[in-house]
């Protein structure tokens, strides 16, 4: 029956409609939007056009807001006054009329509606609001159509407050019958996950649903989820990884409708998809990455027409098997087909060739080395993309010998780049390479120089600042520093001489830096000829006032002596009535020092940039003022998120009808708050908390751990980085030693650049040796943030191990006394490479810093104690009392059970009253065995070790030493325990207190003893204990829990379950948390309840539950970083155990 | 993806679609500059540009230039793929597509690549399904007119329980056809 009401309703339309055939709605010429592009087709003249279209929006506009026009005009109107937005003219006029034909119009005045809403606004827009009954009403429509509609804007712009209104029903159509709906719900949930992701945390399991549908469609779509997800959590869906092989495998092998091919190619972007989200999980995991190495294989197979198409899934494939972990014949083909794509004559793929070596010659130099020829062809590359995708390639192949060609190649390229983006980026590579890679002092200055010329004010501030630092800090010898501030002065000199007018402000800045810090190298060259240079430099018209505070202060730092002092006053008397403050500030200083010599070597010492200045960055000085203003009343400082979150409680919307309060604001602030824990510590380290500071510690001190650095204090800093695995995949061997090497480089910096022959090939050919020269031998390699196993050898080396990383938290003096600017400047330089942090490169000095570190804090695992060692340190072994306590001498056959209850008498008298936790054997050796229990004291933890010697023989010098992370342990006793008779047990008391709480905190030791026959043995254990044994109830009243609330700055909100359903949920949820990890309820208010508990010794932390929606939102805050996570994390389990 | 725009040979604008949100003063800006950029490269040069911090992919198809803006970890091949199904999906619903269609018919031309691209993503990769959807929605709005204009004529209100019973069996005769890909359950593990 359908069938026939089938057929016979497919020709209806064409009956019911003259223009039945969708194409042929062509041009409907008599139209008025016909007639408006026809009349502006007919205009010659800009001008014109802008009449006519101001007649015409003036008409629309008159249509639009009489009340006569019915919607079907509306419709005609509102697409003529899309047509003049796209010609860039403003309809804003007509944007509410667009809310309103969507709300009001039927079919297809609503979907033109809909479309002039979608083309109009942008998420922010603030009419948007106006929408969400609209859609609200379209979703519960019987109309498929409108459904569709309504999802289709949902999922391009929605405000982000309003979800929780819609997002029932979006959820409900992830069921619907028709494909169609269940594909634009997950598109839209996709829309919802990337702009609020914790609105959509709870339906994750339906994306699950989603990825399972049985229309390929709805699958694909929910792949994007997915990407998503994993991408922000790998870990967490390792367990797909099967699945998502499987369906590959399934696409790859034609198993999808034909529907989906794309010119005979199986649903393309479905694999590309797929092997996205593979690429993703197998990074850094062996097991993950076997699973796909088959599907991959295969897909590498079958795409072997020659099409556009089948490139983009190679091109994706070739991607994925670099990324994960590597397999050698995966790893050559994929070289074959990187290979096949360079040397293609189709110009797009040959880009993407070279952009996949830029890719993978990280992993694998020699690839550059088999294309160098094609790679010499590109870089003279008519289209300036190509050769700008070289130069990138060029880049992550540099290294200490071809850095020249390779800079001098981005410097052509640079001369003629017009583009700012490609210049500002270049610049930064340059000036990276010429840092990294300096092959003598007049290359380097003269590289800075064109850098600092050619990348103007544009560049990042970073690249002058880290070139004066750099001079500044010098180098391993002081003849070298001197021969390059000299030449730089010279340089300088000669430059100001010329022609300054065309210098860049920046550059300006640099040169009057160094010449007012190293002028006085160069004897012959009298300050006061230094000084009228300057002086030049402030008359110049279009100098910045920033400029003259540099000139300013390099002037200070010269005027010395006759000439000097007059051209000083001069100067000084014309800026100190400048309407600048900065600027009379400095005139000012000019004109006092000038005067005063004396005065003037206290303040700015020559030469002092060495030594260090200590920067109190938590402004602790400022504590007196700070809590004097708090008695006179003053409000307290509240950190910015916390004001801003007040400010949203205070006036946003009320949301209750359609969902939760407390999750929204969550979305506005927590993201922010949890992934920066350095900002928020330096926020609440500038609160001026006292209690707070005392806490955190670290925090007054710039964090510095895992910043790269490429300089240090002496200089460059090799690098020697952790190897990663992939790097060692047929890594071929240096090609030569090492000193050979350096001998090819010495050689080579005296002849920077080769010298060009008539032969192009040959010239070629050259070009080719000097780009590729030691690319061959890993150890030169430049791997942009990959391995690089063997250190680089080095003109200039570092130091050695003497310079910590707390050097860079220091700033040279002579830089702040010369210029506040620079010491800001510097400063945010500092807390930018803070930020980025994340590379895993480290320096050898940080290495070894950070391995004495290590040694010191795990106490000394695995190196043997030696007799003279033991005697040195001071051993934290204790006797009971001071006294060995005899244990029953018969030996166990069962060492546990009885063993057991025998090592409890023997808890010291003080813990025997209290509960302690199981004892569990640490480690045992041939002749002690090791248990430990810890006890839950009121104000601390004791933990307890109980040494057993379980041989014939007595035990001298037994050592014990214990150490922590995360935690502070003290020995109780100080008296080490000597000896253990045989089958005695010595018990060693320990207190216990968190320094940085985690989830799960664990102590490590190590115990040594001597053998009677003389020999030492040792043995290590670690023991790990749940954070909540350092949790105590803290008994305060709701006032005080107020004002704590608000001086703490570290906070944390998540769901929990509530454990009933019933009335008393939050009392017996709040309940179960009291019993399981000892919190203290403060009070409960209707369907809210506020909790508090300690941290040993005293770390605060303090909950705020409140009931919604069946679930408990809890918010956690302390003073103590990590701390409300780490609890959060605890509530959880105790809430699912229970 | 970022945004697409379709311009042509003389630098006027005939679709734009922005999937990120962004100021109209912005939007104004990138296209005029993006425009400039394209429309001076040369025909043998490469389809892919970088320009600023984004992934320009552009094409042209006689008069027309479509540019498409990604990311950059986005695979450029693929999207001049999306460029080249969208050209497909118009030129099959328009009948051999030409510019003047689609500056004609632009809103048209808008509902196709919303049902093909949705928030940025590819959403339909089947052209069917892409033309089907279209022609559903525009058989609706045809139905409704008709069953107005009949309504008019009439004078009588029958037609409202008459469209509705139209709209009915449209409905159901669009219902789908749906594809035997019981495949994925291996999926729901």
């Amino acid at each position: 029956m359908s069938d026939v009401v089938e057929k016979t309703l497919t020709v209806l339309p064409s009956l019911l409609s003259l223009d039945s055939q969708p194409g042929s709605a062509k041009l409907s010429s008599t139209s008025k939007l016909g007639n408006l592009i026809r009349g502006i087709t007919e205009l010659t003249s800009k001008h014109e056009e802008e009449k006519l279209i101001q007649h015409e929006l003036a008409s629309i506009k008159e249509q639009v807001s009489s009340p006569n026009t019915s919607m079907r005009q509306m419709k005609e109107l509102m697409v003529r006054a899309i047509y003049c937005e796209m010609l860039g003219y403003e309809a804003s006029f007509s944007y509410i009329h667009a809310i309103k034909l969507a709300q009001q119009g039927t079919a297809l005045e609503k979907r033109v509606g809909y479309l002039a809403v979608s083309l109009f606004l942008n998420e922010s827009h603030e009419l948007l609001l106006l929408l969400v009954n609209t859609v609200l009403k379209d979703l519960q429509s019987t109309n498929l159509i409108e459904v569709c509609m309504a999802l289709t804007v949902v999922s391009q712009m929605f405000p982000k407050d309003m979800i929780p209104a819609i997002l029932p029903l979006v959820e409900e159509k992830l069921n619907h019958p028709k494909e169609i709906i269940r594909r634009k719900a997950v598109l839209a949930l996709y829309k919802f996950y990337l702009i609020a992701p914790n609105q959509v945390q709870h339906i994750h399991n339906k994306f699950r649903k989603a990825l399972c549908d049985k229309d390929p469609g709805v699958m694909t779509a929910s792949l994007h989820i997915y990407f998503q997800m994993i991408q922000e959590n790998p870990d967490g869906y390792k367990d797909l990884t099967a699945s998502f092989v499987t369906i590959l495998k399934q696409v790859v092998g034609g198993k999808l409708p034909m529907d989906f091919n794309y010119h005979s190619v199986p649903a393309p972007w479905l694999q590309i998809q797929l092997l996205r989200i593979l690429s993703v999980l197998g990074k850094n995991d062996q097991s993950t990455s076997e699973i796909m190495y088959e599907v991959l294989d295969e897909s590498l197979r079958r795409a072997e027409m020659n099409h556009n198409i089948t490139y983009a899934i190679l091109y994706e494939c070739v991607k994925c098997i670099y990324a994960i972990h590597p397999k050698s014949d995966l790893l050559e083909k994929a070289a074959k087909c990187i290979g096949n794509f360079v040397l293609s004559q189709k110009i797009n793929l040959k880009y993407l060739g070279l952009k996949a070596l830029t890719y993978v010659v990280q992993q694998d130099p020699k690839l550059a080395l088999q294309h160098q020829m094609t790679i010499i062809e590109c870089l003279d590359h008519p289209d300036l993309i190509i050769k700008r995708e070289t130069l990138e390639l060029l880049f992550r192949i540099t290294n200490a010998q071809n850095v020249t060609v390779i800079v001098e190649k981005m410097l052509e390229f640079l001369h003629t780049s017009k583009d700012d983006y490609t210049t500002i980026d270049l610049v930064a590579k340059v000036a990276e390479l010429a840092e990294k890679y300096p092959s003598d002092n007049e290359w380097f200055i003269e590289t800075m120089n064109t850098v600092f010329s050619v990348g103007g004010d544009m560049m990042q501030p970073d690249i002058p600042n880290s070139f004066l630092k750099l001079l500044s800090e010098g180098f391993d010898s002081v003849e070298e520093d001197k021969k390059l501030r000299l030449f730089a002065v010279d340089s300088y000199v000669a430059l100001l001489q010329g022609e300054p007018g065309k210098l860049p402000q920046r550059f300006l800045q640099v040169i009057s830096w160094v010449l007012g810090e190293y002028s006085y190298l160069r004897e012959e060259l009298e300050p006061a000829t230094v000084l009228r240079l300057l002086a030049k430099l402030l008359d110049m018209k279009n100098t910045s006032s920033e400029t003259k505070t540099w000139v300013l202060m390099a002037m200070t730092k010269l005027c010395e002596g006759g000439a000097g002092v007059s051209v000083a006053r001069e100067v000084s008397e014309t800026y100190s009535s400048s309407l600048d403050t900065v600027l009379r500030q400095r005139a000012q200083e000019l004109q006092h020092l000038s005067q005063d010599s004396e005065l003037r070597a206290r303040v700015i010492p020559r030469d002092a940039g060495l030594e260090p200045l200590e920067v109190d960055s938590s402004l602790s000085f400022l504590d007196g003022f700070v809590s004097e203003a708090l008695a006179a009343g003053a409000a307290p400082y509240k950190p910015p998120h916390q004001r801003q979150e007040e400010l949203a409680q205070a006036k946003a919307l009320s949301l209750e009808p359609y969902g939760l309060s407390l999750p929204i604001s969550m979305s506005s602030c927590s993201i922010a708050d949890r992934q920066s824990p350095t900002l928020l510590s330096m926020s609440s380290g500038l609160s001026g908390d006292s209690t707070d500071l005392s806490h955190k510690g670290g925090s007054t001190t710039l964090k510095l751990d895992g910043v790269r650095r490429v300089w240090g204090k002496e200089g460059y800093l090799v690098q020697r980085e952790p190897v990663e695995e992939v790097a060692q995949v047929e890594v071929p061997s240096p090609l030569r030693s090492p000193s050979q090497q350096g001998e090819a480089e010495s050689s080579h910096s005296q002849t920077p650049t080769p010298v060009p022959t008539p032969e192009p090939e040959q010239e070629k050919q050259q070009l080719a040796s000097s780009l590729f020269v030691g690319l061959g031998s890993q150890s030169s390699v430049c791997l942009m943030g990959k391995s690089e196993p063997t250190p680089q050898r080095f003109r200039r080396k570092a130091k050695g191990p003497g310079s910590s990383p707390c050097a860079s938290e220091q700033i040279s003096n002579s830089l702040v006394s010369a210029s506040s600017t620079v010491d800001k400047l510097l400063c945010d330089n500092l807390l930018d490479s803070n930020v980025t942090s994340e590379l895993p490169v480290s320096s050898p000095t940080q290495t070894s810093h950070l391995s004495e570190n290590l040694s010191t804090a795990n106490g000394t695992c695995d190196v043997e104690l030696t007799d003279s060692d033991i005697k040195g340190s001071n051993p934290s072994l204790v006797r009971d009392n001071g006294v060995a306590v005899a244990a029953d001498p018969a030996p166990h056959e069962d060492p546990d059970g009885p063993k057991d209850l025998c090592l409890s008498s023997h808890l010291p008298a003080e813990l025997a009253g209290l509960s302690h936790s199981e004892i569990t054997p640490l480690c045992s050796s041939q002749n002690l065995d090791l248990s430990v229990c810890h006890v839950q004291k009121k104000d601390s933890l004791a933990l307890v070790v109980f040494i057993y010697n379980s041989s014939d023989t007595d035990i001298q010098q037994i050592l014990l030493e214990l150490d922590s992370g995360e935690l502070e342990v003290s020995c109780v006793c100080d008296s080490p325990v000597q000896e253990l008779r045989s089958h005695g047990v010595a018990v060693c008391q320990y207190s216990l207190t968190v320094r940085r709480p985690s989830v799960h905190v664990e102590v490590v030791g190590i115990v040594s003893y001597l053998l009677p026959v003389g020999t030492r043995q040792s043995a290590q254990f670690s023991y790990r204990l749940p954070l909540t044994s350092f949790i105590r109830p803290l008994t305060v009243s709701t006032e005080e829990y107020g004002t704590m609330w608000l001086a703490f700055s570290n906070d944390t909100k998540q769901n929990l379950t509530l454990i009933s359903d019933g009335q008393e949920s939050l009392t017996a949820t709040l309940n179960v948390l009291r019993k399981k990890l000892q919190l203290h309820v403060v009070e409960v208010i209707g369907m809210e309840g506020i909790v508090a508990c300690q941290l040993l010794q005293d770390q605060p932390c303090l909950m705020h539950c409140r009931v919604h929606a069946g679930t408990l939102s809890a918010w956690l805050r302390s003073p103590v970083p990590d701390l409300p996570d780490c609890l959060i994390y605890y509530c959880q389990r105790a809430l699912q155990e229970h | 993806m970022q945004f697409m725009l379709l311009f042509s040979r003389q630098g006027k604008l005939r679709l734009q679609k922005w999937y990120v949100p962004l100021s109209d003063k912005e939007k104004k800006k990138i296209t005029r500059e993006l425009v400039q950029t394209v429309l001076a490269r040369k025909p043998k040069m490469c389809s892919f540009l970088e320009w600023r911090d984004l992934k320009i992919v552009y094409k042209r198809y006689a008069s027309l230039y479509f540019c498409c803006a990604i990311e950059d970890q986005d695979n450029e091949l693929i999207t001049l793929e999306i460029i080249h199904r969208y050209v497909e999906l118009l030129d099959k619903y328009f009948g051999s597509v030409c510019e003047l269609d689609i500056i004609f018919n632009f809103e048209k031309a808008y509902f196709i690549l919303d049902e093909f691209l949705l928030g940025g993503e590819a959403q339909e990769t089947s052209k069917k399904n892409v033309l089907k959807a279209i022609e559903q929605a525009d058989l609706l709005q045809e139905v409704r007119r008709r069953c107005r204009d009949a309504s008019q004529c009439a004078g009588g209100n029958w037609t409202d329980i008459n469209m509705l019973l139209l709209l009915l069996i449209i409905i159901i005769i669009h219902s789908p056809h749906t594809p035997s890909s019981a495949s994925y359950s291996a999926v729901c593990s």
